[in-house]
């Protein structure tokens, strides 16, 4: 018996670890909705995961997408989520980092997609004060592909990314594609017609803890890997003790339950999207 | 020129960054990627530091490991006042050493929490968080009688030291590992005038003092 009751969550793909940090052949540990799971890759790149907990030895199902491991607990169906610009030959992809965080998974979501934080946690990098306003900005919830879209998010960053010259508007793309991962699209700083990449996904540990895949997939031909890796660890370390003081550490659902500020459209088009599609895991559902 | 081998989200290297941005030292720095490209166990940096740790510290072709030690060098060098490592008081030195092996202790215990649960150390968690908690017992029970004595410090005297400066990190931090400050009303209030001194700076994780801070929501 799977520990996680949510049908929904259960059966969505989930990444587990990043491809580029498991040695072939070794096998790795790690624990999805309460569950004890091991993985591993052979030589050829092919992944293999199976309980360890509970059943323990049955295969579960597996793949290998955006450079992790994707596995499924549930009934598979379908394919991961599609992100075209990962397949775009002059892109860097990278996993910029797997943190664990104590926190749940729909607050981890909702919180990379508010950027009224931005000048306030992510001060001089992201954001600066007087530039806090959030523009006015769309949401809507795609039929065709059931996500979340925002778009003609625009703020000022004082260093968009490591390939930054310096301070400039920068427009953002939020996608909301599976109900523990986010894609995010920003202006390119060396291609105006082009945006970086940078998804989330994340890896419920159980309904209060995380482990979050942060992938980035940008165009920049100067810095290395390992500077705009730590660009993003430096971002993702400034919001982890907001996400970690996050209380209560599961969503509330309830649109009475927490007062929305005027910023957070998409968090309340996230809410009711989570609402509707009858998620129970990691949130606090709103009375029926 | 110095030169600092850093690593962001390390509390050991942000205590070199702190002690050197409030003595107003410029600092080189050479980042090394520790997560996830593990460079503090690659050939080039053992060459410089076998044990594979960092910080390490190079002025002038002096190399030096270990952010207690470095701290000792660093104010003995540039700190001209002589306050924050007063080589004249000899019972001020003993207590110095004696809380910069203590913050040894925090790094053994809080920062090991934090590995275990940021990058998933196998460390045993309830031993880390309960040696932490046993350690901030002790020192808010220390801090609370030095404010009985009017002293804002660790060490006796109106001036910081090196000591508040090795043990601020681990302590700030203590949450990403689970270790609550809650019961520990001095320590609050020690974090709180560390983050006062002139020069403080922060790092991922870190926020400066108030005006309170308004989390986002
Ligand atoms: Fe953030």
């Amino acid at each position: 018996m799977a520990v996680c009751s949510d049908k929904t969550v259960l059966n969505q793909w989930y990444a587990i670890g990043a491809t580029e940090e498991i040695e072939p052949e070794r096998m790795t540990e790690t624990v999805l909705l309460e569950e004890e799971l091991s993985y591993t890759v052979d030589a050829l790149g092919s992944p293999k995961v199976w309980r360890t907990g509970h059943d323990a030895g049955e295969l579960v199902p597996s793949q290998c997408v955006y450079g992790y491991v994707w596995t499924c607990l549930g009934e598979a169906s379908g394919e991961v989520f599609a992100i075209p610009e990962f397949s775009e030959p002059d892109r860097r992809n990278m996993n910029a980092a797997t943190i664990g965080v104590n926190v749940s998974a729909p607050r981890a979501i909702e919180n990379f997609l508010d950027m009224g934080h931005f000048p306030y946690v992510h001060t001089d990098i992201l954001g600066v004060e007087p530039h806090t306003e959030v523009k006015e900005y769309d949401v809507e919830i795609s039929i065709e592909n059931d996500e979340i879209l925002a778009t003609r998010c625009r703020f000022f960053q004082p260093m968009a990314s490591q390939a930054s010259g310096g301070g400039a508007d920068v427009e953002y793309i939020y996608r909301v594609p599976h109900p523990f991962c986010s894609v995010l699209y920003k202006s390119s700083p060396v291609d105006d017609k082009r945006m970086d990449v940078i998804a989330v996904f994340l890896q419920p540990v159980d309904q209060e803890h995380i482990r979050a895949h942060m992938m980035l997939s940008v165009l920049d031909e100067d810095n290395d890997d390992k500077s705009i890796r730590l660009f993003q660890q430096t971002i993702f370390g400034q919001d982890k003790p907001i996400l970690e003081n996050q209380f209560p550490k599961r969503l509330p659902l309830d649109p009475r339950a927490e007062t929305p500020i005027r910023a957070d459209k998409s968090a309340i088009t996230y809410r009711r999207w989570l609402s509707r599609k009858g998620i129970t895991y990691g949130v606090i559902p709103a009375a029926a | 020129m110095i030169t600092l081998y850093d690593y962001e989200l390390s509390g050991n290297c942000y205590k070199l960054r702190l002690f050197m941005s409030m003595l107003d030292i410029e600092y080189e720095v050479i980042a090394v990627d520790f997560y996830p490209g593990k460079e503090h166990k690659s050939e080039w940096f053992l060459e410089i530091n076998p044990l594979g740790q960092l910080p390490v510290l190079e002025d002038n072709g002096f190399v030096l490991r270990d952010a207690q030690a470095i701290l000792i060098y660093l104010a003995s060098k540039y700190d001209a006042g002589g306050k924050w490592y007063p080589t004249d008081q000899p019972q001020t030195l003993g207590d110095i050493s004696q809380w910069l092996a203590f913050a040894d202790s925090i790094t053994s215990t809080s920062s090991a929490a934090r590995l275990h649960d940021g990058l998933f150390y196998d460390f045993d968690i309830e031993a880390c968080r309960a040696g932490a908690h046993r350690l901030f017992r002790i020192f808010d029970e220390h801090l609370w009688f030095a404010e009985k004595q009017n002293r804002n410090w660790i060490c006796p005297g109106d001036h910081p030291t090196i000591a508040d400066i090795a043990c601020f990190p681990y302590v700030i931090l203590s949450e990403e590992g689970g270790i609550s400050r809650q019961d520990y009303p001095a320590i609050r209030r020690w974090t709180d005038r560390v983050k006062r001194i002139p020069g403080f700076v922060v790092m991922s994780g870190v926020f400066p003092a108030g005006p309170a801070f308004k989390a986002a929501g």
